[in-house]
């Protein structure tokens, strides 16, 4: 009994490291992980392996494909059965995109959200964003809405590079 | 040719459906202008706004049918229904891309509707439903960038040139006669209000004109004078768009029954 436990935690820190490794197919640059839409690793009632998601944006096309990656993900390496749900409340919101997550999206190309959610004033954030190319704060948005909901369009005035940022939501 | 469903209609049933119904006939509505909007950007960000409520719609119709009992699911809701069994507000059923009708209609109809939304989205986050709650909470952070978006659209036609802010002017005399309906309350607003499920349309007109008041006068519109005219689409009366609109979206599921992507 006393190494059940133990067994237990190793399938979920696998878990955990198989899903650091399953990308957003939307932002390639960030796994799930990194967005923070994995809320829970646990192991289930008759040895089904329990991970709760929590969806981004209401409309985003990429929810299903996520939750067919990460199934597909734990059980390819051997740590299926899977049982997936989906967690409403509390709602995503960009806060809990990681540190790591954060470089990975600059570095990608992708000006990271630079305010937290819950003093995100939509105006405000219209202007100054950080170029992630140059890290000029002389940028100004093209467009509220970029490629997908979760991101606005933006140009640097200084290496005049257009770039995209993920909006603090 | 499917059938028709039948839905046993309770007043939280109808409750849910009438928001459910706003967002998917509004997205409907917005999803025509993708390929046909006057800039790209534009385009893009009528598509997103259309997807957002797109999965606000989903997300609600899913729980409604859930409340309804009768195992229909999202899609038969969405497309299975006849129209009379649809409550979204009038106003988003109006076409947008004909009928004199053109960009300053549908950035101002994003306005109002979204204007209408956010206190919504608000109120049902503390909702005695928490399914309804989590999924309003969601939609309330959407609905935010929403309703700054289309202000700005206002403004910038509204107080833009002499055509600009004539056709806005002239999309607002058109939208005008239609949003006596966005807090004419009813039956089924009382026993959601009774019941806490959610407010009653009567109480979203202050939070509403709290937003409008502002950008309306940065846009130099003048709302006309209310009129007599109420539609009814909450209560399943709709204007004679609808059925053209529901022959176009449930057209796919009606043609090839149980059809999945």
């Amino acid at each position: 009994m006393s190494a059940r436990p133990a067994v237990v935690d190793d399938r979920t820190a696998q878990a955990w490291r198989v899903l650091a490794s399953v990308l957003d197919p939307e932002v390639p640059a960030l796994s799930v992980v990194d967005l923070g839409i994995v809320r829970e690793v646990s192991a289930g009632e008759g040895g089904a392996l329990e991970v709760v998601l929590t969806p981004t944006y209401s409309g985003c096309p990429a929810t299903e494909a996520i939750e067919a990656d990460v199934a597909a993900a734990l059980v390819a390496a051997g740590l299926g059965p899977v049982t997936l749900t989906q967690r409403l409340a509390p709602a995503w919101t960009t806060d809990w995109i990681s540190d790591d997550g954060r470089r990975k999206l600059a570095a990608y190309g992708i000006a990271p959200p630079c305010t937290r959610a819950s003093h995100a004033v939509v105006h405000v954030l219209a202007r100054n964003v950080p170029c992630p190319r140059c890290q000029s704060v002389r940028t100004e948005r093209l467009s509220a809405f970029g490629s997908t909901a979760c991101k606005s369009m933006h140009r640097c005035l200084d290496c005049r590079e257009p770039f995209e940022y993920f909006k603090a939501i | 040719m499917t059938a028709s469903i039948r839905l046993q209609l309770t007043p939280d049933v109808r409750y849910v459906l009438r928001i459910a119904d706003t967002c998917l006939v509004h997205a409907q509505r917005l999803a025509e202008w993708c390929g046909h909007a006057p800039v790209l950007e534009e385009d893009i960000a009528l598509s997103n706004l259309g997807l957002d409520l797109l999965g606000q719609a989903r997300a609600l119709l899913t729980h409604a049918s859930r409340l309804e009992g009768g195992g229909h699911g999202e899609d038969a809701l969405a497309f299975l229904r006849d129209e009379h069994d649809y409550f979204n507000l009038t106003l988003v059923e109006l076409p947008l891309r004909r009928g004199g009708a053109d960009f300053a209609d549908t950035q101002l109809r994003c306005f109002i509707v979204a204007a209408w939304l956010a206190p919504l989205w608000q109120d049902l986050s503390t909702s005695r439903d928490p399914e309804l709650a989590a999924i309003a909470a969601k939609a309330a952070k959407e609905t935010r960038y929403h309703l700054e978006h289309a202000a700005d659209w206002v403004v910038r036609l509204g107080d833009g040139s002499d055509e600009s802010a004539r056709r806005m002017q002239a999309a607002l005399v058109r939208a005008w006669p239609y949003v006596a309906e966005l807090f004419d309350d009813d039956a089924v607003d009382a026993a959601a209000a009774a019941s806490r499920l959610g407010p009653p349309a009567s109480a979203l007109r202050e939070p509403w004109l709290a937003s409008i008041r502002p950008v309306f006068a940065d846009a130099r519109l003048t709302p006309p004078a209310d009129g007599a005219f109420r539609s009814h689409g909450r209560r399943g009366t709709h204007s004679e768009h609808m059925g053209y609109l529901l022959a176009e979206m449930q057209h796919l599921q009606r043609a090839f029954p149980g059809g999945v992507w």
